[in-house]
């Protein structure tokens, strides 16, 4: 069997599964918000947190508790960093440095993983599984509650509430992700990812000593995917053979990012009574993914660049046993959902590969988008969408019944501009500094695109990186931290804000002069707004980054 | 204002006790479920060790430095096989480090395995991703036979076979690369220990 044969099987088994649980994992999500019933172990958490679960709350009380868990969150997590020596199973490490600290409670809060650390000569096994693996599941169940909302805004008419965040929250933790991981971090094992409390040192047979490293590695994996956070247990990432065995692990990874995602937008089409108009949705996220991974895998797989002309291939930073195909289709996918895991070298990969992977990030995170983030993302661009369509055709933009007037417009319009003002006002600062140039791992135009890889990742909650830039002085810790923080929870409250509007709206009833949003032409119009939006802000810092490269790095 | 802080003071009231329990159920509970699971696959859950005589030597899934004209070399790696410091290089496409390094390499092979230039594979000539790929392609593996051969006084056919063992083809018959672990192969090789 060729390669190219290999890849697009993968590729087609891929689809399969997500095509296989789409409507189940969809449908049963959609119960799972709109459920009257409280489980024996739900009721108990809402009685410690003195909270009443049949309580509703507005926009306001949503994003009030949803600030206040996630402040809570970075505060505990921080105090997990800087304490560990504290804790059991610490491997004998001291507590992280602060700045350290803060940037990576806050990349795990927001759901970015970002790591300025690497983690088996950083992190003790409590540390992991205290710290990081509940995050991994708690700032995902955060994402997937303001999804519910926005979905709740469209769903309900006239209606001063969008539901309780504490009850999404606890919901989406215990009956969707946490059973979930459970099978995933099992299938894991099977596979040879390890899940033990130490640390082996062996007499390597060609001589000298090897640590074996341990850790709770299984269960953190399976929500690192799930949950689209992304960060390593090691600093290798997926492409460490304890987290990623072989080529069928490597294959559940990629299903698992983007299993809930996917299947989000059939829950999005149940609860607002038009399927339809969820898998318009899931085809817009579709063409952007395929696109993505069509051009990615044409560079990879096609040895562009010089150092896979040098080698005869762009292994590079990339395994064996995933070879280019497999590599692709996780950078691709890692890249499209916000998630940042990497079973390959991205810095390693083509101008061409890398600058794809880049831009795909650009795009907004909504090709399929993280857990709850994609399809909120998604969201507004439709809602960018019929605002552009109904200036063409001078009527008032309606989406699902609900007038895009004036206050919804501006929530629409600072969402699109927030992140991308971060990560220009980011780049631009750091290349200012004098020192950056020296946290380069690279010379020239790929250097530069180092720098613009860390903030749009930062900003766009992804994680992944251009993994040779150093990112370990504290300007770099706090302005990514700050990127992380402000990309994530400005849209999250613009969004909840959005939502209470679009709720307390009565439904306007369909006419003739009603723009059909249930359409292939309309999921035509939100891929070629989401395109547009971030090519105009965008393509300047590009074309001084990897599209330089490509073109000044052409074979001779 | 002050009605805003006073709700959000209450609020992460509620917010300390849910993280709390939530944190036992996601942090303790759930890691401890795998990790007894784990105990009924205690090859798989403790790193997958290869021993040799008993007494284990490495992880069937991790690579080790094979130095010297005996063994089967590994891939090269951007951080010599530590297995407390997983990285790949990060140098660019079209770093000058990078095209060097390839070149050294590619000589390096074909000089000590006594073939052209243009013979060597690409994953004898790249880092791998975490530095710590078990596995090399049946190609490389294949280019270091007669050398192995000959350095262990082994006939071709019988280290022909011993990579041939230790060959996985594609999982499933189609996911991923064919690849032989290096580890599992100098273990094998007669006389190794």
């Amino acid at each position: 069997m060729s390669d190219t044969v290999s890849g697009l099987l993968t590729i087609a088994a891929l689809l399969t599964l997500l095509a296989v649980v789409y409507v189940p994992l969809g449908d049963h999500m959609a119960r799972v918000f709109t459920s009257t019933r409280h489980l024996r172990v739900e009721r108990a958490l809402y009685r410690v947190g003195g909270i009443d679960p049949d309580a509703e709350q507005s926009a306001r009380g949503y994003v009030l508790s949803l600030v206040a868990f996630s402040v809570v969150s970075i505060v505990l997590l921080l105090a997990i960093l800087v304490g560990q020596a504290a804790l059991p199973w610490d491997r004998g490490l001291p507590g992280m440095p602060w700045d350290m600290a803060v940037n990576t409670a806050v990349s795990f809060v927001t759901n970015t993983n970002w790591q300025s650390y690497a983690g088996e000569s950083t992190l003790g096994f409590a540390t992991q599984a205290l710290g990081l693996t509940v995050q991994n599941v708690v700032s995902a169940a955060v994402g997937l509650a303001v999804a519910v909302a926005l979905v709740r805004g469209f769903a309900r008419a006239e209606s001063s509430t969008l539901g309780s965040f504490w009850v999404d929250l606890v919901r989406g933790t215990v009956r969707v992700l946490l059973p979930l991981a459970l099978v995933a971090a099992v299938l894991l094992l099977l596979g040879g990812v390890v899940q033990n409390l130490s640390d082996v040192t062996v007499r390597a047979l060609g001589g000298g000593t090897q640590v074996v490293p341990g850790g709770l590695v299984a269960s953190q994996e399976a929500v690192k995917q799930l949950g689209t956070n992304g960060g390593g247990f090691f600093n290798a990432n997926s492409a460490h053979p304890f987290e990623n065995p072989t080529a069928l692990t490597n294959l559940l990874q990629v299903f698992l990012m983007l299993v809930v995602p996917v299947s989000l937008t059939r829950t999005f089409g149940t609860l607002v009574g038009s399927r339809r108009q969820g898998l318009v949705l899931l085809g817009a996220m579709g063409v952007l993914w395929a696109g993505a991974l069509a051009v990615t895998t044409w560079a990879e797989v096609g040895g562009q660049g010089q150092a896979a002309q040098a080698a005869g291939a762009a292994m590079e930073g990339k395994e064996t046993r995933f070879g280019e195909w497999a590599s692709a289709l996780f950078a691709v996918s890692t890249t499209g959902t916000s998630t940042g895991a990497v079973n390959a070298s991205h810095d390693s990969m083509s101008p061409l590969g890398g600058g794809t992977v880049m831009a795909h990030m650009m795009l907004g995170e909504v090709s399929p988008g993280g857990v709850g983030s994609g399809l909120y993302g998604i969201l507004v661009a439709a809602i960018l969408a019929v605002f552009v369509a109904g200036l063409m055709v001078g009527r008032t933009p309606e989406l699902l019944g609900k007038k895009i007037g004036s206050r919804e417009m501006t929530y629409v319009a600072l969402y699109t501009l927030v992140v991308p003002a971060l990560v220009l006002v980011g780049i631009g600062t750091a290349i200012a500094l004098p020192s950056t140039a020296d946290a380069m791992g690279n010379p020239g135009g790929h250097g530069f695109s180092e720098v613009v890889y860390a903030f749009t990742s930062a900003a766009n909650n992804n994680g992944s990186a251009f993994g040779g830039i150093t990112v370990t002085s504290t300007f770099f810790q706090l302005t990514l931290a700050a990127a992380m923080l402000l990309g994530r929870f400005v849209p999250i409250v613009l969004v909840v804000l959005l939502a209470g509007s679009l709720a307390r709206q009565r439904r306007v009833p369909t006419t003739a002069g009603t723009l059909p949003t249930a359409t292939l032409l309309f999921g035509g119009l939100v891929v070629g707004v989401v395109l547009l939006v971030s090519a105009l802000t965008f393509f300047p810092t590009l074309a001084l980054g990897p599209v330089a490269e490509a073109l000044t790095g052409a074979p001779r | 204002m002050t009605v805003v802080i006073r709700d959000l003071l209450r609020q992460s009231l509620a917010a300390v006790r849910v993280l709390l329990v939530l944190t036992v159920l996601l942090g303790v509970l759930y890691p401890a479920a795998v990790w007894a699971v784990g105990r009924v696959v205690p090859d798989r859950a403790d790193g997958s060790l290869l021993r040799v005589d008993g007494v284990a030597v490495g992880s069937r899934l991790l690579g080790q430095a094979f130095e010297g004209g005996q063994w089967f070399h590994p891939r090269p790696s951007a951080n010599d096989y530590d297995g407390l410091a997983s990285a790949p290089s990060n140098l660019g496409p079209s770093n000058p480090d990078l095209l060097a390094a390839i070149r050294e390499r590619r000589a390096a092979v074909a000089q000590e395995d006594g073939v052209s230039p243009s013979a060597v594979p690409a994953d004898a000539v790249t880092a791998s991703g975490s530095g710590l790929d078990p596995d090399i392609s049946p190609a490389y593996a294949a280019l270091q036979v007669p050398r192995v051969a000959r350095e262990r006084g082994l006939d071709e056919a019988t280290v022909r076979r011993l990579v041939a063992e230790a060959t996985s083809g594609r999982q499933l018959g189609f996911l991923g690369e064919p690849t032989v672990n290096v580890l599992e192969l100098n273990a094998s090789l007669p006389g190794a220990d």
